[in-house]
């Protein structure tokens, strides 16, 4: 019984409504007061049934809540044949009630998405070799799995046979499909966009990724902060306040009305919610543009940073080296390019990479008496030719002569922090290669961005040395730029900060830098997902994408401003009601109760604002 | 002791929190450091004692209050 008149609730809601608007039509039209107050008195009974229902179980675990209040109200008006008052507070509060519930769900519906992805079903290996579909709730590490074209990938796990494309934007934000073969990882809640794969689980259910990502965002936005905590307190104890006021006053004045509009005046409603509204809303956005926020405390603190401190490779920078400057000297160039890469070929060096990437297709030839000059490159044979690749010392050993174009060169490429790769063909000068860890294109527009959010200061920490370190900090206009710091270096920095009363943000890759991560006020990390750093960080910006900060730092300020602003509505609302009713003639229950329900839908509303949510490209 | 996860109807009020908190903890077995009553994702977290109580205990405590357990998922701690 009880519970079928709690899941009829909106049906009740509906009812209670006509038969108000009923009543007050026949009053106008035919004047009939009988119809008009039993109207009004089936729909006041019929509308307070759930709401005393509720109350009833509130008072059994011995909890004074909102449902309390208001039932005590209603009888109140009941008491003093005030039907109308009745009538019109119950079927409010179940309307306002419905309405939160639709718009609450709206404001959660960011992260909904993101958990409606994780995967249901898995095609499991049995003994006799074939594969059944289960829930995937029931496979194990170490059972063997079928993926076809279009499923989900069920776990995290290891290729065994076949191969495919998997579209991995669930976990990294990036939605160019990434091949995978035998031996390959795949992850939990990506898809498979072609070919058909056979895995075996390796993680299942909360140990991937996909469940570590869900399980953070859900826990997120529940978290609680400092001033929410308060709140809660101080609600639990409100609510019996109120009654307890309402109950003195009451007894005071013996006027039933004061009393019980002094309940629903006092009803907490816009407080509670306000907040975790804002925090929801905004983590989700967060959520939909590849940002973890892990929660408002960290909202709080993100909003207010004045210092942020990077570290270069791998943030700003690309991470592995290109060539990012090249001059050519004389005839016979492709034929020079040629000789080049065959010497690369053979070579393992780390510039080597970088040279063969930027010559890409062209003819090799066989290398034969090869030379190694320590600290200074490779001299050889190719095709009868003698070449020489390696660094301006190499260069001058071999007695090759520098134009004075060519000196100029040497000089502008080495001050814009590149290493140089020379390369020369029978002792004439032929390229020059000026290889670098290059910025990652958009960083500067962004850091900018960052600044108009009033971060103060940008600061870069690198183990380069010091030369290099500050060619990119000129090119990126940043505050400071500090090199050769190991990890502890960096950490200390960051202490220091921290200890001269400056809120420092920390964006790192994570994989060396935990210690700075976790030690600055905002640890943010630019993982691709599958890191440890998704543990140690506050902020994790998917598939590494440095454009998702500024975005980050914008909506945590709005959050945090939107928080504000809506504990500002729900204190003022109650503020309000209070005042008017000392101080004037047109308080009664039944406005107290239209502002209380509505100052609830306007804390909603204002919460899903962030759900939209873009950072203004000015 | 067993880690139970239950997933809810949606969540409106606030003051669902204290009722829902109140009443699993005044459960036999249940260790109370440990309840946790999501809002915004409504879910129910808790740890209790198997060899007190089932998971179906905890959930009919939540129904009496008038809330619906849509889910219900029992890990080993």
């Amino acid at each position: 019984m009880q519970r079928f008149i709690l899941k009829s609730k909106n049906k009740i809601t509906l009812m209670s409504g006509i038969l108000i608007s009923a009543g007050f039509l026949t009053n106008w039209i035919i004047g009939n007061e009988t119809i008009f107050a039993w109207s009004l008195i089936i729909a006041s009974a019929l509308g307070v049934l759930p709401i005393a229902i509720q109350a009833y179980q509130a008072l059994r675990v011995k909890v004074v809540s909102i449902d309390v209040l208001v039932t005590i109200a209603v009888l109140g008006a009941f008491i003093i044949k005030n039907y109308e008052e009745a009538a019109i507070v119950t079927f409010l509060f179940l309307f306002g009630a419905f309405l939160e519930q639709r718009t609450l769900n709206k404001t959660r519906s960011a992260i909904k998405e993101l958990t409606e992805m994780a995967p249901e079903s898995a095609l499991k290996q049995i003994e006799n070799g074939k594969f059944e579909e289960v829930d995937v709730g029931e496979v194990d590490v170490g059972d063997i799995l079928l993926v076809k074209t279009g499923a989900k990938v069920p776990v995290d796990g290891t290729v065994l046979t076949g191969e495919g494309s998997i579209n991995e934007a669930s976990i990294t934000g990036e939605s160019l499909p990434v091949a995978k073969e035998t031996g390959s990882n795949v992850y939990a809640g990506t898809i498979l966009d072609n070919g058909t794969i056979q895995i075996v689980a390796d993680r299942v259910g909360e140990d991937t990724t996909f469940g570590r990502i869900i399980e953070l965002v859900e826990e997120a936005q529940d978290s609680k902060s400092e001033a929410e905590r308060f709140i809660d307190k101080f609600s639990k104890y409100y609510t019996p306040a109120v009654l307890v006021l309402s109950l003195i006053v009451g007894l005071i004045t013996q006027d039933v009305a004061l009393a019980i509009t002094i309940l629903v005046l006092g009803c907490p409603g816009a407080l509670v919610i306000g907040v975790p509204v804002s925090n929801v809303a905004g983590i989700g956005n967060g959520a939909r543009h590849g940002i973890l926020l892990k929660g408002s405390e960290v909202i709080g603190d993100f909003s207010k940073v004045d210092t942020m401190v990077f570290d270069k490779t791998g943030t700003l920078t690309v991470g592995n080296p290109s060539v990012a400057e090249k001059e050519y000297y004389g005839d016979n160039i492709d034929e020079a390019l040629g000789y080049l890469a065959s010497v690369e070929r053979e070579s393992d060096h780390p510039l080597a990479k970088a040279v063969l990437e930027e010559i890409g297709e062209t003819t090799f030839s066989a290398v034969e008496n090869t030379e190694v000059v320590k600290g200074g490159g490779i001299a050889a044979m190719v095709d009868g030719h003698r070449i020489a690749v390696g660094n301006v010392a190499l260069m001058e050993r071999e007695n090759v002569v520098f134009s004075e174009k060519a000196k100029a060169d040497v000089s502008r490429f080495e001050k814009s922090g590149n290493s140089l790769v020379l390369a020369s063909v029978d002792g004439e000068l032929k390229i020059l290669m000026g290889i670098r860890d290059q910025i990652r294109p958009g960083v500067k527009e962004d850091l900018l961005k960052l600044k108009k959010l009033k971060v103060k200061n940008l600061v870069m920490l690198s183990g380069d040395n010091q030369g290099t370190v500050d060619a990119v900090s000129r090119e990126l206009g940043l505050t400071e730029a500090h090199g050769n710091m190991l990890p502890e270096d960096k950490s200390a920095y960051i202490k220091k900060l921290i200890d001269q009363g400056q809120i420092v943000a920390f964006v790192g890759d994570g994989v060396n830098d935990s210690p700075s991560l976790a030690l600055a006020n905002i640890g943010i990390a630019m993982g691709s997902g599958t890191d440890v750093a998704i543990e140690t960080s506050d902020v994790v910006l998917m598939n590494s994408d440095f454009s998702r900060l500024p975005h980050a730092l914008g909506l945590t300020k709005a959050t945090s401003r939107n928080m504000k602003q809506n504990i500002f509505i729900a204190v003022g609302v109650v503020l309000v009601l209070l005042a008017s009713l000392l101080f004037s003639e047109w308080m009664n229950m039944s406005i107290g109760m239209l502002v209380h329900e509505a100052s609830i839908l306007v804390v909603i509303l204002n919460g899903m604002r962030l759900l939209r949510y873009k950072l203004r490209n000015k | 002791m067993k880690k139970a996860t239950l997933q809810l109807e949606t969540l409106t009020c606030p003051s669902c929190l204290q009722k829902i908190d109140k009443a699993v903890k005044a459960l036999d077995g249940v260790d109370k450091e440990s309840v946790n009553v999501l809002f915004n994702s409504s879910k129910v977290k808790l740890n209790f004692d198997d060899e007190k109580l089932s998971v179906e205990n905890i959930e009919k405590a939540i129904t009496t209050l008038g809330y619906e357990v849509k889910k219900s998922q029992v890990n080993d701690l």
